[in-house]
């Protein structure tokens, strides 16, 4: 890389140049503000273009304006390498083989301190420095498939993903952890249960709601968690492992169809949508909390199929919503259309022409509870039946987001509407259950006497 | 030899010798009302706690594939952290489930007047680090921190006192216990901002540690925005000698202490360099020291020492560990009351968390409490030889496996160098081993938030706020002919900045003003009249009044009870009152009079008589007439010439 002025633009690259200075210069700066001295580092990029950093000897990081500087004398050059020293991940025989898949998201680093910057850890042997603890539980091989924000995967990756977890359980993998941002884990999570069935193995979700260079992070336990069950469990479902309560105890296993990322930080942001998780997993054990989920086999058969349709889209229903919303999606070229419904599922009259627009059309268009928990039931209201009318389809319990990757996935497989039908309203992989038990809806509020009692008793 | 002097003992010469060097790093909450990066209040601290969280903390490798070496000693530990949490000032931020909030711009400035006041170079952007500690005290593992100033100075004596940083930062939890592998911590205090003041080591005496930091504390508190009470300053002393290791002594209280700390730690290096130089002359180096340990348990089973029955009954191994030509050296003093086997015992307590003392047993204890068969036996099963040490240490097999590695690491140390480490303030001014000092570069960016530009603007707005440097002020006051009791009450109190302009305004005599605005306020304060709130364009209308007249000086309290709890203005105060100045004719009349009437009566005893008769006068003149006129005119009436009580009135402390 042979940017000198890396992330510097502007006034202040300006001056780099004019003092004959280059990132990792070490350098005596004399300003109206006194005199620094120090290393200077690259600038992000969306920082302005008025401050140089430096790098002082105390280890801070301190930004110099630039109209205060009088002159700046390189006295050094200590350009960075991240070259990370390798440790072998220890082989054991017995131990079960787990192949840890990347897309994204950063489960192991590293820190330079000289430098600042966070590294990404993902190679066996710099898990296995990180994570000394994985050695115990089995031989993992890693691949890195993508490195990409979690927002940023889409039909592409998806189908990437799934191609290769069906060319790994060919050679006999006894588990498979995928390391994922968390924002779209749940996405992704859908999409896999669908293109890759019948698994015989765990597919294990893992991400880390916490930076994994701070000591505190969730992220070292999700690991040991998510490849514990990998290697160890019998439960051959494509799962996200994330942690249970906030603090540092166990990880709970969603179901990868009915899991939500449900606080934009909380360690504890992944709960099971009207259900329970399938177990408990900590560091000693795996606790089962039911027993209808698909065991391990030790075939190697697994179903892959990746057609997706990528023109589908989510509704949000709101109040005054106009049908113009509908009409520019059809316009589009939509071929299916998720609405997340208030109530049991219901949208306001001015849609219904757009909605009648949409049936001649031929577009799937399916019904979801913007509530999240409960089930879609138009029979009730007029409103539903009315809807019904115009060809909308009740999607029973299924998440709206699952809806709406079902749906893609659905559709790519036949553009029948009849069929695609059948397909959406078969629950594959619990995406819609028969049943919600009586322990599925747990919001208790903050503030009630017993729910204080009650959480002040055990550790958040 | 050991040296073994107490605080005292020796002079400035002798600390030159010992090359003698100490820094300071003040820590000091500043008065705001929200914490640094969240906006719950700040401030209050509480027992009670309304949810408990469990967090474990690991450390980050660096790129040269290494632990830092605090790091590593907390992860050894293995330790459950626990964080009580009182819902009045904590948010998911303290618990570490939010990302930071803006850095409160309150905080911002009032470090701001502190770096200017410390002539320091200021920065042109913040950016803010994350300095990792890895003990629990803050629950990412990490604390939020920044610098504003660099390479300051303050005078001191006939030079300067270097200042190598400014910096505005997080407090940490509050520990309340730590036991076994369990800490446990209130979060109450995390997130309070403070300012970190660290000095350049231009000390080089003990008492001139002591002395500069009261004088730093008295330059922060110019500003009357530094939290005061106890705990809410804290100082961390370091100290080395010549030979010897930059050794931090944290989190002393009281500045009284630190003398004795900074004199006994440099005496322990010094002492602890005379161990390694017998070692060396031993023969025995880091490298070459040679040890080995064995498991005793079956040996020492039917011994009679209960730290050991204990042990064998929870299943525990006892463990012995041989030093080869150590031996005299497990009691080589270090300080008063404590040798080089108390480090070792230290270590074991603070990394194998073997912390129900006494924690090891060695071979040259004054009174051993194991016999002298024990002992042989346990050599042989070590094959020690009669040049050797041994040191016996019980605990499960994970914690006894640590103690055993310790014992030997911390022999090793030994014959290296005296050991980077943070150690603890005991009261006595002796201290103990806290942990291994962190790294230098256990810092990085944060980069949840942005960079902060320190504008030329914002600047100049501080140094609008500026108090003068205590020292400039002291010159001042002493210049205006205050006492120095009343200079000292002065230099703290927030008023200063509104006495310098009244002295200026108005014909008022110095220490008059300064007696009413520094002291009056402040003692009615304590007895409950709320006078913190009056505003200074009142207390300058009063001053005005008193100047032209309107009343007598003993008339100050009462009028400024009135003011504080009514809300009066002066002039209503003062009329409700009645303290209607009397020329000195009818003054002269009411005296007169009393003076008469009362002139039969018992006390005969003229010194009882005359303050009989001026607390009568008083009580109906106070305010009207001065104390000193009425004094003068009774004595006139009288005709005596008792002096009678002449203390000048004026509320007591």
């Amino acid at each position: 890389m042979n940017d000198l002025y890396k992330g510097y633009r502007g006034e202040a690259v300006a001056l780099l140049k004019a003092q004959g200075v280059r990132v990792w210069s070490d350098a005596d700066v004399t300003t109206t503000r006194g005199n620094f001295t120090g290393i200077i580092l690259p600038r992000s990029e969306t920082a302005d273009d008025q401050h140089i950093v430096l790098k002082l000897r105390n280890g801070y990081n301190v930004g110099i304006t630039v109209n205060t500087v009088i002159e700046i004398k390189e006295i050094g050059y200590k350009e960075a390498h991240y070259k990370i020293p390798e440790k072998e991940f220890p082989f054991d025989p017995r131990k079960p083989r787990v192949k840890l898949l990347g897309t994204g998201g950063t489960i192991a680093s590293r820190l330079d301190y000289r430098t600042g910057a966070v590294i990404p850890a993902f190679t066996p042997g710099e898990l296995y420095g990180s994570v000394p603890e994985l050695a115990d539980i089995c031989n993992l091989e890693t691949e890195k498939l993508y490195g990409v924000f979690s927002e940023n995967m889409g039909p592409e990756q998806w189908v990437g993903t799934a191609k290769a977890i069906g060319r790994e359980i060919e050679k006999g993998v006894q588990g498979i952890v995928i390391g994922h941002g968390t924002d779209t884990m749940h996405h992704t999570a859908a999409i896999l249960s669908f293109m890759v069935q019948n698994p015989p193995v765990p597919i294990v979700m893992v991400g880390s709601q916490r930076s994994s260079d701070r000591p505190s992070s969730d992220a070292a336990l999700n690991l040991i968690d998510a490849t514990k069950t990998a290697a160890e469990s019998d439960i051959a479902e494509v799962m996200v492992c994330m942690f249970g309560p906030t603090s540092d105890q166990y990880d709970l296993l969603h179901r990868g169809t009915r899991v939500r990322k449900m606080h934009s930080s909380y360690r504890s942001t992944f709960r099971t949508i009207g259900d329970i998780p399938i177990a408990m997993v900590s560091r000693e054990k795996i606790i089962l909390l039911r027993d209808d989920y698909k065991r391990r086999r030790t075939d190697k058969n697994v179903i892959i199929n990746t057609d997706f349709e990528e023109k589908v889209s989510i509704v949000y229903y709101y109040p005054n919503m106009k049908p113009d919303i509908i009409e520019s999606l059809i316009d589009n070229g939509y071929k299916g259309i998720i609405i997340a419904g208030t109530g049991l599922g219901h949208v306001n009259k001015p849609l219904y022409p757009a909605l009648r627009r949409a049936q001649e059309k031929g577009i799937a268009v399916y019904m979801t509870v913007q509530t999240l928990w409960g089930y879609v039931q138009m029979f009730v209201y007029d409103t539903g039946r009315d809807i019904m009318e115009l060809g909308v389809v009740p999607a029973a319990n299924m998440l709206p987001e699952v809806a709406y990757i079902k749906l893609g996935w659905a559709l790519g497989q036949t553009s029948n509407l009849t069929k695609v039908k059948e397909i959406m309203l078969t629950s594959i992989a619990g995406e819609i259950t028969e049943r919600e038990p009586h322990n599925g809806y747990l919001i208790y509020q903050g503030g009630i006497p017993e729910v204080e009692r009650f959480v002040s008793s055990y550790w958040k | 030899m050991p040296r073994i002097f107490d605080y005292g003992e020796l002079e400035e010469k002798d600390y030159l010798e010992l090359g003698f060097k100490s820094g300071l790093e003040i820590h000091q909450q500043l008065k705001t009302q929200k914490k640094l990066f969240c906006r719950c209040p700040a401030g209050d601290y509480f027992e009670d706690y309304d949810a408990e969280v469990l967090r474990h903390m690991r450390p980050t490798l660096s790129e040269l594939g290494e632990y830092d070496g605090t790091a590593l000693m907390e992860f050894k530990t293995r330790k459950e952290i626990i964080y009580q949490l009182n819902k009045r000032n904590v948010c998911t931020y303290e618990m570490d489930d939010t990302p930071p909030f803006e850095l409160n711009p309150e905080a911002l400035d009032i470090a701001l007047e502190v770096t200017l006041l410390l002539n320091c170079n200021l920065v042109g952007e913040l950016h803010i680090a994350r300095k990792q500690y890895l003990d629990g005290s803050i629950p990412a593992g990490f604390q939020r921190t920044t610098i504003l100033g660099t390479d300051g100075w303050v005078p001191y004596k006939d030079r300067r006192i270097g200042i190598r940083q400014l910096g505005l930062e997080e407090d940490a939890c509050r520990e309340v216990s730590d036991r076994g592998h369990r800490r446990v911590y209130k979060t109450d205090r995390l997130s309070i901002p403070l300012i970190e003041t660290v000095t350049y080591p231009d000390m080089r005496a003990p008492w001139e540690v002591a002395e500069v930091a009261e004088l730093l504390r008295e330059l922060a508190r110019s500003t009357g925005k530094m939290r005061t009470g106890i705990g809410r300053a804290r100082q961390d002393v370091n100290v080395s000698v010549e030979g010897g290791t930059r050794v931090e002594i944290k989190g002393v209280h009281r500045i009284p202490y630190i003398p004795r700390l900074t004199h006994f730690e440099a005496l322990r290096q010094a002492n602890l360099l005379e161990l390694r130089g017998e070692l060396h002359r031993r023969g025995v180096t880091k490298e070459t020291l040679k040890s080995n340990a064995a498991e005793v348990t079956e040996v020492l089973k039917n011994t009679a020492f209960s730290p050991i029955r204990r042990a064998l009954e929870r299943e525990w191994r006892v463990m012995a560990v041989n030093l080869a030509d150590f031996k005299g050296l497990l009691g080589f003093p270090l300080q008063p009351g404590r040798d080089f086997a108390s480090e070792i015992s230290d270590r074991v307590r603070v990394i194998a968390c073997l912390d129900e003392l006494p924690n090891i047993v060695h071979s040259e204890m004054m009174d051993s409490p194991l016999t002298t068969t024990e002992w042989k036996k346990v050599g042989s099963a070590l094959k020690a030889k009669k040049d050797d040490a041994v040191v016996i240490v019980w605990g499960d097999r994970k914690d006894s496996e640590t103690a055993v590695s310790e014992i030997i690491i911390r022999a090793r140390e030994a014959a290296d160098a005296i050991p980077n480490e943070t150690r603890q303030a005991f009261p006595s001014g002796i201290n103990g081993f806290e942990r291994i000092l962190p790294g230098p570069d256990r810092m990085y960016p944060d980069t949840d938030m942005p960079p902060v530009p320190l504008s030329e603007e914002r600047i100049e707005r501080a140094k609008s706020r500026l108090p003068h440097a205590p020292w400039e002020r002291r010159a001042y006051y002493k210049k205006l002919g205050l006492s120095p009791e009343i200079i000292e009450d002065l230099v703290s109190d927030r008023r200063a900045p509104f006495f310098k302009q009244v002295v200026e305004t108005l014909p008022l005599k110095p220490t008059l003003a300064a007696v009413i605005l520094s002291q009056t306020l402040k003692s009615l304060e304590r007895k409950g009249f709320p006078t913190a709130h009056l505003e200074e364009n009142a207390l300058l209308d009063l001053l005005r009044r008193f100047t032209d007249g309107e009343f007598a000086r003993e008339g100050f309290p009462d009028i400024l009870k009135l003011m504080s709890t009514e809300g009066w203005r002066p002039g209503e105060a003062i009329a409700k009152l009645g303290f209607v100045r009397l020329n000195d004719e009818d003054a002269r009349e009411i005296v007169q009079i009393v003076g008469r009437v009362e002139e039969s009566l018992e006390p005969r005893d003229p010194e009882k008589k005359w303050r009989y008769l001026m607390g009568v006068l008083m009580a109906e003149l106070r305010g009207r007439v001065p104390g000193e006129k009425v004094a003068s005119l009774l004595r006139e009436v009288l005709g005596t010439e008792i002096e009678g009580n002449r203390r000048p009135i004026r509320e007591g402390r």
